[in-house]
């Protein structure tokens, strides 16, 4: 406990209601300069109110912020950023088309005889940035940036306003593997530096590998502290307030004896003309789940998109149950028997602005039984609905509440009962489970898999090694367009790290096995020096 | 249709989802918005009025010894505002005749702001209800004029004439838009360009110019043409049209298969193509409808009787300026069909009672335009609203259902 009035970041029964829903009960926080605090929840417990209520965005009904001593009641976002808070908000806020540089002045364009001083914020991006091994370039265009540097620019921002408590808000839902391991060694370096930093998340992997403190929140309150060596059950547990399963129950597939879907040197373009997909064979049998890993950006999705016939093939056939598909409308893929669960849910997925009964019949409702020529007939509309939404467990006020107004999970929960509810030949999922917390994720693992076990070819698009690992009957890596391997399940992942970065199936597990190898040499020779000190 | 099995099924259906709330269907009034635009009406006629008072040269002068005599200013003033506006009332609703008046000055209203709302539900810029709206009236016209066929039957055709005139050029729009994503801003607004050439051209031509007359205007409309009126009053056919046309928009967007798509694809085009609609059929469909509505507006310009019960002939005005009303009687009316007629009224009532007010209280005209003009500024600007009438405030940022965490941000 740190004495009263000292440094660090006290909440103390901070309360804050939306009418009748409470979103913080009586919030006790402690956060001190050098730590990694988690605040560890599902989606919709509270943790990113609880954030915007420290810093100034929303007033608390009830309680105290202290920040290094000074008591407020509640605090503007000025006070806040002045007081030394930094925020890095999931959905970035960045001017686009500006630079780096450009970015960091936003908002407080100092000058010099009226001429931006470019030159200082230039010098601030690479001074701050070789500091905390940033690498960020001040000249480079933030909309040319991958998302991870992107988020290492809003971390600039931040630390270039003298932020000493740095809030990330699930700065990790739009990494890859790889660009987290990285924002992790820069919140590491922070940290090393003084810095606080509070880390919102759900997802327990990271969150044992970083934290220093952890923090649980459920339902709006604060359930307990963990430490970052509990096990990942006993923190799921904690979060979800039941036990949880996290390894996959799934039995053994029971493939078909022919594939269902046979794609035969398929190529896609991206709307610029290169080809995103290039000369790509695959065969996916019935009963069976095809995980399609790799990288984002390389081709998955257009693949994906050529499936369902909104990206036209330019070369090479699709066929499914023998029928091609390659040529034909979204509408007809549909009525083929592809079901297609989108990338981005709230963009492709669903009409936010519709009700969950609408939702539930948007690709077919213009067919039996929901319609007779232009007649809508609503009363099956919200039988259908109200059947779904108890089948799929939505939580739903009711079943003419605007999807928008879901969580997430819930929002994908849609989705997918309206895709898994007529017979399919074919179940085409991308990032299936992407910004979901644990309980809605096994309840989507465990649909895919009945879907499988019904005897459908299902392909998931997964970026998320993880997920890969626990749902494939064969794993596919997708390099550039082209598929490098495809391996079984229990491939290591530093193999599938290989794969993913391209190299060809022979030379991954050569490799693999040879750092291995090196591996274990290593770890002989440190036995033998702990032997050597004790001795 | 029958909701009370469904309901009964909803509450034993869902034991374990059910939070308490209970899952029946309930009609969402939007009384934020109804306040809102009470209170824009309001405060617009507040402004008209301290327009009017510092307008007037005697009002005015009284004002230059308010110090000395506040109470003659004020009186001033008060008799000025109160003039008018009795004035203004008295000719939109003070008896059967001014009523009949405001509805059929709002029967086009009405229809093209059907047009402009039905093409934004579908996430389309209507701007063009204008040229839409003329070729309405030139088809109805010459139909009106040149053929002559039984009473019933020769306004039917010249109906439905103008209905298709109108479609075609909203058509012309949505295919264009689908077929080369050209804007339908852009193409709307030059659309309006053509109809108002078209027309002025087709006033020198031999088939439309009234023989004998070296002016740009047509012969008159056949009595068999021309929309049948109530004695007394100018309670016309129209007005019933418009009416029946704010029920079918209503019909076509929340029953029919046809207004799903529109809906889908105007809230979220890239979702609505995911789930297997074509946008650009939709697209076309709906600024067909868009078009054929506006086109409505100017059959009822062409085909409708004068104030003293003749038929008119087409001349370079004859829809006036509906099509650009049309867009403040759809915003006002927030696109929805019920909204539209209310709003298409309330601004018939505007013209209609402004006639008066200039007559009697000899009160400019051109004062009703900067009523509806503030009236949809302050709907447009909600906050600026709840800015000056504070208490709406509460109203409209309390959360309805769960909020989704960060949803305020």
């Amino acid at each position: 406990m740190p004495p009263a009035g000292g440094a660090g970041l006290r909440l103390r029964g901070i309360t804050k209601r939306f009418g009748d829903l409470v979103a913080n009960d009586s919030i006790d926080l402690d956060v001190l300069p050098g730590e990694i605090h988690c605040l560890l929840g599902e989606n919709g417990a509270g943790k990113t109110t609880l954030m915007n209520v420290l810093y100034g965005l929303l007033p608390p009904d009830e309680g105290t912020i202290s920040i290094d001593g000074v008591q407020h009641v509640h605090v503007n976002p000025k006070e806040a950023i002045a007081a030394g808070i930094g925020m890095v908000h999931q959905h970035f806020m960045l001017v686009e088309v500006f630079t780096v540089a450009e970015n960091l002045i936003l908002g407080r364009e100092e000058s010099k005889a009226g001429l931006l001083s470019m030159k200082d914020a230039r010098r601030t991006v690479r001074q701050l940035s070789e500091r905390y091994g940033l690498d960020v370039d001040p000249d480079a265009v933030i909309e040319e940036l991958p998302v991870g540097v992107q988020q290492r620019v809003e971390i600039l921002k931040a630390l270039a306003n003298d932020a000493k408590y740095l809030i990330l808000d699930e700065p990790t839902a739009v990494l890859t593997p790889q660009e987290t391991d990285q924002l992790m060694a820069v919140m590491h370096s922070l940290r090393d530096e003084g810095k606080a930093i509070v880390f919102i998340t759900h997802k327990l992997r990271e969150v044992r590998t970083i934290a220093d403190k952890i923090t649980v929140i459920r339902h709006g309150k604060v359930v307990g502290a963990a430490k970052p060596t509990d096990s990942e059950s006993d923190l799921a547990e904690l979060m979800v307030g039941r036990a949880v399963q996290l390894v996959v129950d799934k039995g053994r597939a029971s493939p078909s004896a022919e594939p269902r879907l046979v794609l035969n040197g398929v190529s896609v373009a991206r709307p610029n003309g290169t080809l995103a997909v290039e000369d790509l064979d695959l065969e996916v049998f019935g009963g069976e789940i095809v995980c399609i890993a790799g990288v984002q950006g390389n081709g998955q999705t257009e693949l994906a998109e050529a499936l369902l016939g909104v990206t036209p093939v330019v070369k090479g056939s699709i066929q499914l149950d023998g029928r091609p598909l390659a040529g034909l409308t979204p509408r007809e893929t549909i009525d083929a028997g592809l079901g297609f669960v989108p990338e981005d849910r709230k963009q492709d997925g669903c009409v936010g602005s519709f009700t969950v009964a609408e939702n539930l019949i948007l690709n077919h409702f213009d067919e039996p039984p929901y319609a007779r020529g232009i007649v809508m007939d609503l009363s099956k509309v919200r039988e259908n609905a109200t059947h779904r939404v108890s089948e799929f467990d939505i939580r739903t006020q009711s079943i003419e509440a605007i999807v928008s107004s879901l969580s997430g999970g819930n929002q994908q929960k849609v989705v997918l009962a309206r895709e898994l509810s007529r017979p399919l030949g074919l179940l085409m999922a991308c990032q299936p489970t992407r910004g979901l917390d644990v309980g809605a994720i096994e309840f989507v693992h465990k649909r895919l898999i009945d879907e499988r076990d019904r005897g459908t070819a299902v392909v998931i698009v997964s970026t998320e090694l993880d997920e890969v690992v626990a749902l494939a009957d064969r794993i596919a890596v997708m390099y550039r367009g082209r598929i490098v391997g495809i391996v079984p399940p229990d491939t290591s992942r530093e193999v599938l790290g290989l794969l993913m970065a391209g190299v060809p199936t022979e030379e991954a597990l050569a490799s693999a096995s040879r750092t291995k190898l090196a591996e274990e040499d290593n770890t002989m020779q440190a036995i033998g020096q702990d032997v050597r000190h004790e001795s | 249709m029958s909701p009370e099995p469904v309901r009964a099924e909803l509450v034993e259906d869902r034991p374990s989802t059910g939070s308490g709330h209970g899952a029946r269907r309930r009609i969402v009034i939007p009384w934020s918005d109804i306040l809102i635009t009470i209170a824009s009406i309001v405060l617009a006629f507040l402004v008209g009025a301290l327009l009017m008072i510092v307008s007037d040269t005697e009002v005015r002068s009284k004002f230059s010894y308010f110090f000395a005599r506040p109470s003659d200013a004020l009186i001033a003033s008060w008799d000025k505002v109160s003039a008018a506006y009795a004035a203004l009332i008295e000719g939109a609703i003070g008896g059967y005749g001014p009523i009949t008046e405001t509805t059929a000055q709002a029967a086009p209203l009405i229809c093209a702001g059907l047009g402009v709302g039905l093409a934004f539900r579908a996430g389309l810029f209507n701007i063009g209800a204008q040229g839409q709206a003329i070729l309405g009236a030139i088809v109805a016209a010459y139909i009106g004029f040149s053929w002559h066929l039984p009473p019933g039957i020769h306004l039917l055709l010249a109906t439905v004439g103008g209905l298709l005139g109108g479609a075609f050029w909203g058509g012309i729009v949505g295919w264009l838009k689908a077929r080369t994503g050209a804007h339908e801003v852009i193409v709307t607004i030059m659309m309006n360009y053509i109809a108002a050439g078209l027309l002025a051209y087709l006033l020198t031509t031999v088939a439309f110019q009234r023989p004998g007359r070296p002016d740009p205007i047509s012969p008159i409309v056949d009595w068999n043409a021309t929309m049948p009126r109530l004695e007394g009053g100018q309670l016309h056919l129209g007005f019933l049209l418009a009416l029946l046309a704010a029920v079918a928009v209503w019909w076509i967007l929340d029953r029919s298969t046809t207004g799903f798509a529109i809906r889908a694809v105007g809230a979220n085009p890239s979702a609505a193509a995911t789930a297997g609609m074509s946008v650009a059929r939709t697209t076309i469909i709906a600024m067909f409808l868009a078009g054929a509505l506006a086109g409505l507006a100017g059959v009822q310009a062409a085909l409708g009787p004068t104030a003293s019960g003749v038929p008119v002939p087409l001349t370079l005005g004859i829809v006036g300026s509906i099509g650009f009303d049309a867009i403040t009687v759809a915003l006002l009316g927030r696109s929805k069909p019920l909204g539209i007629v209310l709003a298409g009224l309330l601004f018939g009532a505007l013209h209609a009672g402004g006639l008066a007010m200039q007559s009697i209280a000899q009160t400019p005209l051109t004062l009703t335009t900067v009523l509806q003009a503030l009236i949809v500024l302050f709907v447009a600007a909600p906050a600026l609203v709840t800015k000056i009438v504070p208490f709406l405030k509460p109203r409209r940022t309390r959360a309805l259902g769960p909020v989704p965490e960060g949803g305020l941000v």
